[in-house]
């Protein structure tokens, strides 16, 4: 594969009924572009769980997706409200979800840390009363291409 | 084993129509917290839990699965079966527990 390929998504707060259509657009992207299944599935973990956590606790933000020859990028920024422990957020099971997006299957604090494990590097910052930005970037297995 | 094989061993019932009840099961998982489920989700997967909304289909789509049964009697939405077709993933419901389903398929050897 030559030269970068760059897509946006908005993911909307609360729009839990068409959660995963960002993911689920992104995979397509990667499918069709040839990318490794091993690496589309570490993407679409980490992009399903960004999104997740756009919907549940943003304002609403957007997914950027870049394919870079012999890897996959995804930076997100959401419109706040930010998260003021970066440290305790990061902790596997750690959660601020309510008791109704709990009934759901989310809040079980693995979204931020199945990132950080499906992530070649990952970077978040955050800011209260501005925003999150999270950059994650995927490399390809050697020898595979994207 | 194939969805229609499960379908019979659990008397569970394949509610979208569309889907291939042929295609092969290769392992099964249990749990009703999605992102766990999106961490140890496998391709062929078949996936029971209590779960019948958009979402779980969305996670059995990004991870390739084969099928999500629905435990307990819980019934899937006909929007959620419409989206399930479109996607390709079979649906089942069944009135046994996750526990009775999970134990009659690794009975049966899907591990």
């Amino acid at each position: 594969m030559s030269g970068a390929i760059c897509e946006s998504y908005a993911v909307e707060a609360g729009a839990f009924g068409t959660a995963g259509e960002a993911s689920g657009k992104i995979k397509g992207v990667l499918r069709k572009l040839g990318v490794p299944s091993a690496l589309i599935r570490r993407v679409a973990v980490a992009s399903y769980e960004v999104e997740l956590n756009l919907v549940i606790h943003s304002l609403g933000g957007t997914i950027d997706l870049s394919v870079e020859p012999g890897s996959v990028v995804l930076d997100v920024a959401d419109r706040g409200p930010g998260i003021p422990d970066l440290a305790l957020a990061m902790q596997e099971g750690w959660s601020t979800a309510s008791d109704e997006v709990r009934m759901l299957g989310f809040g079980a604090g693995m979204g931020l840390p199945n990132m950080k494990r499906n992530a070649d590097e990952f970077a978040i910052q955050s800011e209260m009363g501005v925003g999150t930005r999270i950059h994650m970037r995927f490399r390809s297995p050697e020898g595979t291409g994207t | 084993m194939t969805i229609r094989e499960l379908a019979d061993l659990t008397g569970a019932t394949i509610v979208t129509k569309t889907v291939d009840a042929d295609r092969e099961v290769k392992c099964g998982y249990a749990c009703d917290l999605l992102s766990w489920v999106m961490a140890r989700g496998r391709e062929g997967m078949a996936w029971v839990t209590v779960q019948a909304h958009m979402n779980a289909v969305a996670v059995a789509v990004l991870a390739d699965m084969s099928c999500v049964a629905a435990a307990e009697g819980v019934k899937f939405d006909e929007a959620v079966v419409q989206k399930a077709e479109e996607e390709g993933v079979a649906l089942l419901e069944t009135s046994k527990s996750a526990y009775e389903v999970a134990g009659l398929l690794y009975g049966a050897g899907v591990r």
